[in-house]
């Protein structure tokens, strides 16, 4: 499921009250600018490399090997937005933040990597285009909003795409999930049994069950919040946000 | 005697919803508030917060009208609380729970474990120790929350208690099953590591009470006092001298020893989980004494002493 993480803080006009948030320093912005354009330029490379091996081999089918390891990559480092909350650079909540990276994380390394036999599956693709996109989107979005110069053709993109790419994620990311649940009951992967010295036990199986079933409560809250964002930011795109 | 009128409106809406005349100056906010159910009875006093300002901190029930900056026609702002439960409905729920799903599981109930295991008993003398302890701890916190605790507030949202009850019942269910469990493993340092864990649930738990005592005793029945605590003759609380919270710091050690004694990883995810809330807890204790007393000692940490 793609982050929807709202923009970066405006810069404080003057100086209020004595006791306003303070935004990120001169140096934090220039550092977030440096990752967000590092990050555009990753998932554009995923982009091109996908591109590219679909012309190359003319099928969609096993595309997932030609951009490997450029998605690990950038996708882990995502990780790091996580520490940027924390630190208190960016505004958005750690727990919100945390929870979008990690199931991206979860996706990628303890689902795709993971299990060999689903790398070649069409539903890899259809979530890895659906996150390609989105993040260009976002990460282009992130480093104009921080430079002062969004054009408003990305705001409406980040606003507006999110429509038909939520769902192509999700629906990717579940059978993806779904591809992978024999092999993981075969082998046993990552599942720990009785008896032991921990007196503890793991299902690996039945946890990814439980993890698609939460999709069903989560995904329309999260789709719905980008909704009402949507409305937010493009609808008044004059008025000041009012003051609550 | 000169009478004030009082109005309240909505903090949203700025709604007129009650016009009182005829109010005693030495009046409190909680008669106000009394009196304010009466026009409004689905908003009875406790799920009510009036404060002076539309989106100020609330008024306590003690303060008096005519010592608040107000003029003799007064203006307060009601914000619903939504539906209140009193503290001692939710612990006593919380703690129950824990205490009979346990004994399910220590008892083998059917449909938890393979049938042939139904109603049989574990062959390791450390699960029927481990059964008593648990049952005798959360028996302890039901008897305090009756006999021991003074509360400062009487209730607190009603979603709470659906929050506790599944962080509790969720918890309890899930440690009691790997300990009664036919595959459970006992402790690898056997006799040596139950008995040390034993000594140290009990020191702690002796502990505990101690602390609930004392705090209990800084409080006249009936009142909302906040006094700063200090050892008294019993040792247990000259640890007092050392944290502010020393009734987390013991239950931190309890949890700790029943860890030990069962060697259960579930056990310590709770340990580790409920550490972190009470952390967080003794920090925002430490940080209102320190607000409210200005002489309160130095050299005390929040819950372990000298580190957090």
């Amino acid at each position: 499921m793609s982050a929807a993480a709202p923009g970066t803080s405006k810069a404080a006009h003057g100086d209020v009250a004595g006791k306003k948030k303070k935004g990120p320093g001169a140096l934090a912005t220039a550092y977030l600018v440096i990752y967000n354009v590092v990050m555009t330029a990753g998932w554009l490379v995923i982009a091109v490399g996908l591109v590219r091996a679909y012309l190359a081999r003319g099928s969609y089918h096993g595309l997932y090997y030609s951009i490997e390891k450029p998605l690990k990559f950038f996708q882990t480092g995502a990780l790091l937005e996580i520490v940027h909350c924390a630190v208190g650079i960016v505004p958005s909540s750690v727990v919100l933040t945390g929870f979008q990276v990690m199931s991206r994380v979860f996706l990628t390394w303890a689902v795709t990597h993971s299990v060999r036999e689903v790398q070649s599956e069409d539903s890899v693709l259809l979530f890895v285009s659906a996150w390609t996109i989105t993040e260009i989107i976002r990460y282009s979005f992130y480093t104009f909003s921080l430079l002062n110069h969004l054009p408003y053709l990305i705001k409406w993109a980040r606003y507006t795409f999110f429509f038909a790419l939520y769902p192509m994620g999700v629906t990717g990311e579940l059978l993806t999930i779904y591809a992978a649940l024999p092999f993981v009951q075969k082998t046993g992967l990552y599942s720990v049994t009785l008896p032991n010295k921990y007196n503890f036990s793991f299902d690996y199986y039945s946890f990814l069950i439980i993890v698609m079933i939460s999709y069903i409560p989560l995904f329309p809250q999260l789709y719905f919040h980008m909704i009402r964002q949507r409305k937010k930011v493009l609808g008044h795109a004059e008025d000041y946000s009012k003051v609550e | 005697m000169k009478h004030y009128e009082v109005e309240i409106l909505d903090a949203k809406t700025k709604d007129k919803l009650c016009f009182l005349d005829k109010v005693e100056p030495n009046a409190t906010i909680g008669e106000i508030k009394s009196m304010f159910h009466k026009s409004h009875p689905q908003w009875y006093p406790t799920r009510q917060s009036i404060r002076l300002d539309a989106k100020g901190k609330s008024l306590k029930d003690e303060d008096v009208l005519q010592h608040l900056p107000v003029g003799t026609t007064a203006t307060f702002y009601f914000r619903d609380l939504g539906a209140q439960i009193s503290w001692v409905t939710v612990f006593l729920t919380e703690y129950t729970g824990p205490l009979v799903l346990y004994l399910m599981f220590y008892f083998r109930v059917p449909f938890i474990y393979a049938s042939k295991y139904d109603f049989s008993t574990s062959k390791h003398w450390v699960v029927h120790l481990a059964c008593m302890c648990h049952s005798f701890h959360f028996l302890k916190r039901n008897l305090e929350t009756l006999f021991v605790h003074r509360f400062s507030h009487g209730t607190m949202p009603l979603r709470n208690i659906f929050k506790n009850c599944t962080y509790y019942w969720g918890f309890a269910a899930w440690m009691a099953y790997y300990i009664n469990h036919p595959l459970y493993t006992p402790p690898i340092y056997g006799e040596q590591q139950i008995r040390l864990a034993l000594i140290l649930f009990l020191f702690c738990q002796i502990g505990n009470f101690s602390i609930h005592i004392a705090l209990r005793n800084l409080r006249p029945p009936g009142s909302k006092t906040r006094k700063i605590p200090y050892p008294t003759k019993n040792p247990f609380t000259w640890i007092f001298v050392l944290v502010s919270c020393p009734n987390y710091t013991y239950e931190l050690g309890s949890w700790l020893g029943f860890t030990l004694m069962t060697q259960c990883l579930p056990v310590a995810f709770f340990t580790l989980v409920g550490f972190i809330q009470m952390t967080v807890w003794a920090k925002g204790k430490h940080r209102s004494y320190l607000k409210e007393f200005r002489d309160y000692p130095p050299l005390r940490s929040p819950i372990l002493p000298f580190i957090l």
